[in-house]
């Protein structure tokens, strides 16, 4: 059984968001199941602070050994902090994808939006947990 | 069963005669078999073992299998109309008499092929030893310790010379590395919607129309000019040079880096290694690519190949690089450990987001030139460099004081004599007299390349051809030009291969020993069955390697005019015409060097068809789910959109979603890729049906050959209903895989498609309407396809089609043993497969913590090379035994397999440890067993001889389980620093 934190939210594609003290940015990273089913992660491309995305358009790619996925941004937005460490660091997502292995600040461009992404429960059904 | 054997090998077979006394031979001719009749050699299961066979399986007899296992309406109902058998000492005459009408002139063409000395060390103990050709793709690193270091070699070697920090091991010739080159600028450009790049009209001609093949396909244009005339605009992605050029001359290209540079493109040269011992490397001045050929570092030319391409870059685009990256990592013990790195950039994975379709590469060349260069070391390569360069100076010298004019002063190899028409007529007779082919250029000019092969009396003998009537000035007297001299500009002032393994092996004793030091690290079909799955480990006989080096086949310059290659010719026709009646097609194209590119000429024939009938909206490739990742990534290089077609429960393709699809798409359906018998190792019933929906909605239906082993004999692609269909020459018809290379992939095509078959610019094959050049050799690698030739003439009919049908029941044969402890996935309706079987190991995931990885790696501590993993299904295994192996080693193999299933069992029973065990531990190093502390719950004895058998014939890892992880996110390509040497000079030297 992999961790799915009820505090957060969830996409179909595997990224979680978690709300900050500011509502209108989010953290976006993976989910725990999604980098178990991964594997060793051994790269990761992050957009430069500032890029903008609409919802469902590809920020970035992650890479383990054997397997290679896009990054999909959950909700609508603007880049306002990229995590630097782990560009020498990947198996951070390993280790811990909720803290430590979270990937990119979001400012949203309607944080209403929000509601529209998979609750805990939905995400585990979702993934036959 | 019809295998035609004679009885035990020295043992006249006679036959009695039924009326008179007993023991009455007759002596007539009918009744004398050949002794070494092939089949029975290439077929492991005896008659014996076949009967024994087929009643573990419940048969009468093999027909009656054969039949249920390959569908009645797809049935070839007729023999084969392919020559008899012949015996090896027939087959090895016949190719003696091929070889003898093929001309070997002193070669002087150059154009990216230069004759050379392949040390007979190398020759011998690589070349020509199943040690190394036998060996697979170093999927399991463990077992593959030897060439992975061989090919770390290369890439250093080409990582130093040519000044860029990250080389490739390897690609297929010059052209399709250039090919490569586009392909990646085009790919880091992405925000470019009309791309265009920039080729000097001084690059080799075949060169030139490989990456305009390439580029059309990709909606690349390729602008062909002058340098000093080259445009940069927005729309400029990258410059292609040649660097010397196939003039020879050698330019100064520094200005235009920059100005590209500044334009955002990226520059790209075709180099040449041996030049690079002298020349300033081509990282120093600017460029960002570097391709060329490593033939002439102790290949044979071989009329086209095979040899190693070489690409090198900047570490800033490693996720880029097309083709195989070694890479350096450590084991579970924290030893330094080699293994393929990045594999994630590869099409086996990408698929249609791949920027490159290749996979087998040229292993075993790389591996050999890599050794050429161990061998002689910086300074020895040097000296081969200054000599060339020191006689083509000579030469410039006689051929002035003789009156000619060269095009170029500066030059390394190649001279480029501009002349009348008239003289150049008369000296290219008087070559042809004294047995040298010479370039002849376009414009009338004379091109000469000097190599490590050419004497004094050599250039003796090319001044006396220049000289015509006159006296032709004395060798002995003659002093090389200053102005000839490599100028300080182009001087190289670095070193390189200054790494010790570059130093230690000087002495052929030393090299013997390293080479041999290497092979043992490894795992080939000498040692054990490779039962890898769509790969068909099957016999690479002695008899089928013999002629490959000899020199009526291996010195021929690829383009020699044809007249001195009539035994080739011979050869290549009879190749076709057999490969016609097998595959039931109407052409052949022998040109395609790899599956990977037999794929991307037949959609390109697919789509110069469909322009041809002004379809040029048929873009739209339809694919299964369970494709080879090569399958889409072909299509989207071929220029086609991929529409994945889904595959139902028991891996068929769904041929619902099949006639939808097709439907969906039928103003723009181009083709469907289909594999037979399918990746799941399974006779579709439905494969007729699938067709005949492709051609109602005007598709044309391609047919991947990896699976032709099942087929042979028993039906054939065209008269399923194929358009195209390439075949796998290192897989079905001998070829040996060679640790990952050479291959060959030939397509044939039904004859609405040979007008479109691939041509060359140099040696016209003369196809009416070509859609373009795939290889630099107009023949691929020719003279590896005297093994091709063999096996069919060794066989024949009658051979190939048993070998067929031991090949279903050796897979048939190892399922019925494995079921019942193993899940089998995707049997045919009447529970058969073809010849390749899927064993579900997804189970021991839950119930043991056991992943197919672990079981892998344990097969290895069996003695087995493991099968392929995780393909067509994710964490399964697939074996595939081929026809080859007997039913004894089927047997172990089984009784390996069933072996772990106990082991698997005694986790899942609580017997076991279950993170400490003999399978997560696995495999298991001579170091670990024998290590003074030895803390496992099981005994070193389990887990180093698990069976008998491991005790007659041991085979180590050299390394224990390798941690890919670390070494991807690492990345070291090239030999690791060593901080304690003494470097041996390498300037100065000579």
């Amino acid at each position: 059984m992999s961790s799915i934190p009820d505090n957060l939210r969830y996409t179909e594609e595997h990224e979680y968001i978690q709300q900050t003290e500011d509502a209108s940015v989010v953290v976006i990273g993976i989910t725990d199941y999604a980098q178990g089913e991964l594997g060793d992660i051994v790269y990761i491309e992050l957009p430069d602070v500032g890029a903008t995305f609409d919802r469902m358009e590809i920020f970035g790619t992650i890479e383990a050994v054997k397997a290679v996925s896009e990054l999909f941004s959950p909700l609508a937005g603007e880049v306002v902090e990229v995590n630097a460490a782990l560009s020498s660091d990947p198996s951070l997502i390993n280790n811990d994808p909720y803290g430590d292995g979270w990937m990119i600040k979001m400012r949203l461009q309607s944080p209403d939006e929000l509601e529209q992404a998979l609750a805990a429960s939905d995400y585990a059904q979702h993934i036959g947990e | 069963m019809h295998l035609k054997r004679p009885g035990p090998p020295g043992r006249l077979r006679v036959r009695k005669k039924k009326t008179g006394s007993q023991r009455i031979m007759t002596n007539t001719l009918n009744d004398l078999p050949p002794t070494d009749s092939f089949a029975s050699r290439h077929i492991g299961p005896q008659s014996s073992d076949v009967k024994a066979m087929l009643k573990q399986l419940g048969y009468d007899s093999l027909d009656v299998l054969i039949d249920e296992v390959v569908p009645e309406d797809i049935r070839l109902r007729h023999p084969m109309n392919v020559p008899a058998a012949q015996s090896e000492e027939e087959v090895l005459n016949s190719l003696r008499q091929l070889a003898n009408k093929n001309e070997v002139r002193r070669s002087y063409i150059g154009m990216g092929y230069y004759d050379c000395i392949v040390p007979p060390v190398i020759l011998r103990n690589i070349l020509e030893n199943p040690g190394w050709y036998t060996a697979y793709t170093p999927y399991q690193p463990e077992i593959a310790q030897g060439r992975l270091e061989a090919l770390l070699n290369f890439q250093t070697v080409v990582s130093d010379l040519t000044g860029l920090e990250i080389a490739n091991a390897s690609l297929l010739d010059e052209g399709t590395a250039a090919a490569e080159a586009v392909s990646m600028t085009r790919g880091l450009a992405r925000k470019v919607t009309e791309p265009r790049f920039l080729v000097d009209t001084r690059c080799h001609p075949q060169t030139i129309d490989i990456v305009k093949t390439r580029a059309d396909a990709q909606g690349i244009e390729i602008i062909l000019s002058d340098p000093n005339d080259f445009a940069f605009d927005d729309s400029t992605v990258g410059i292609l040079l040649q660097y010397p050029d196939t003039e020879g001359n050698i330019r100064d290209y520094t200005a235009l880096c920059n100005r590209a540079h500044e334009a955002n493109c990226l520059v790209t040269v075709a180099t040449d290694l041996l030049s690079l011992t002298m020349l300033t490397p081509p990282g120093e001045w600017g460029a960002d690519i570097a391709v060329g050929n490593a033939q002439r570092f102790g290949v044979p030319m071989g009329y086209g190949g095979p040899h190693a391409a070489f690409f090198a870059t900047r570490e800033k685009f490693k996720r880029s690089v097309p083709g195989r990256i070694i890479g350096v990592s450590k084991d579970a013990a924290g030893t330094q450990a080699l293994r393929m790195a990045l594999q994630t950039r590869e099409q086996h994975i990408r698929r249609e987001k791949a920027t490159s379709n290749i996979c087998t590469a040229q292993v075993l060349l790389a591996v050999i030139s890599a050794m050429y260069a161990c061998y002689h070391g910086p300074e020895g390569l040097r000296r081969i460099a200054v000599r060339v360069n020191t006689l083509s100076r000579l030469l410039a010298a006689g051929l002035e004081t003789l009156g000619y004019k060269l095009r170029h002063n500066t030059f390394f190899d190649t001279l480029c004599i501009d002349t009348d028409p008239n003289t150049a007529a008369r000296v290219h007779a008087a070559a042809d007299k004294a047995k040298m082919n010479l370039r002849e250029f376009t414009n009338g000019d004379i091109g000469v390349s000097i190599d490590e092969t050419t004497t004094s009396d050599d250039v003796a003998d090319l001044l006396g051809v220049f000289a015509l009537q006159e006296q032709s000035p004395d060798v002995a007297t003659l002093t090389a030009s200053s102005a000839n001299e490599i100028p300080s500009v182009f001087s190289r002032t670095t070193g390189f291969m200054e790494h010790p393994v570059f130093h230690k092996y000087r002495s052929e004793t030393e090299m013997l020993r390293y080479l041999k030091r290497l092979e043992d690290r490894d795992l080939s079909l000498t040692s054990a069955m490779i039962p890898l799955g769509s790969c068909t480990m099957k016999l690479n006989a002695t008899t089928e390697m013999i002629p490959v080096t000899w020199p009526e086949f291996g010195k021929l310059h690829p383009f020699a005019p044809p007249v001195q290659a009539a035994g080739y010719t011979e050869l290549f026709r009879q190749l076709e015409e057999q490969l016609s009646e097998i595959t039931g097609f109407d052409a052949i194209s022998l040109q395609p060097n790899a599956g990977s590119q037999g794929e991307f000429s037949g959609l390109l024939a697919i789509r110069a068809y469909h322009h041809d009938r002004g379809d040029t909206q048929r873009t739209t490739c339809l694919i299964p789910q369970s494709a080879h990742g090569t399958n889409p990534a072909s299509a989207v290089l071929a220029g086609m959109d991929v529409v994945v077609v889904k595959t139902d429960s028991r891996g068929n393709i769904d041929v619902d979603d099949l006639r939808a699809k097709a439907d969906k798409h039928r103003d723009t359906l181009g083709a469907l890729m289909v594999t037979y018998p399918s990746t799941h190792g399974v006779f579709e019933s439905s494969i007729r049906d699938v067709c005949d929906i492709i051609h109602q909605h005007g598709g044309q239906v391609y047919m991947d050959g990896a699976n032709m082993n099942a087929q042979v004999g028993l039906c054939r692609p065209g008269d399923i209903g194929a358009d195209v269909c390439h075949l796998n020459l290192h897989k079905t018809f001998c070829i040996p895989h060679g640790g990952g290379g050479p291959g060959m992939g030939p397509i044939g095509v039904a004859k609405h498609l040979t007008p479109f078959l691939p041509d060359h610019p140099v040696i016209k094959i003369g196809h009416a309407k070509p859609f373009g050049t795939v290889s630099a050799a107009p023949w691929g690698s020719s003279s590896i396809m005297t093994i091709s030739w063999a096996y069919l003439q060794l066989m024949g009919g009658d051979g190939l089609t048993d070998a067929t049908r031991i090949s279903i029941l050796n897979a048939n044969y190892i399922a019925s043993r494995l079921r019942g402890e193993y899940e089998l996935l995707y049997a045919g309706t009447n529970g058969l497969i073809a010849h390749e079987c899927i064993i579900d190991t997804r189970p021991f995931k839950n119930s043991a913590g056991v992943s197919v990885e672990d079981m892998a790696k344990r097969l290895i501590d069996y003695g087995f090379h493991p099968p392929t993993i995780s393909f067509p299904v994710a964490g399964t295994m697939m074996v595939e035994p081929t026809e080859s192996e007997s039913k004894e080693e089927l047997d172990r193999f089984c009784n390996a397999m069933l072996a772990i299933r106990e082991e698997i069992r005694e986790i899942e029973e609580g017997r076991a440890d279950k993170t400490n065990n003999v399978l997560t531990n696995a495999p298991h190093t001579l170091a670990s067993v024998v290590a003074d502390d030895w803390n496992r719950p099981y005994s070193r004895e389990t887990a180093a001889f698990p069976t008998a058998a491991t005790r007659e014939h041991k085979i180590w890892p050299f390394v224990g389980r390798i941690d890919a992880a670390y070494g991807d996110r690492h990345l070291v390509c090239s030999c690791p620093p060593i901080e304690e040497y003494e470097l041996e000079p390498v300037g100065g030297v000579v």
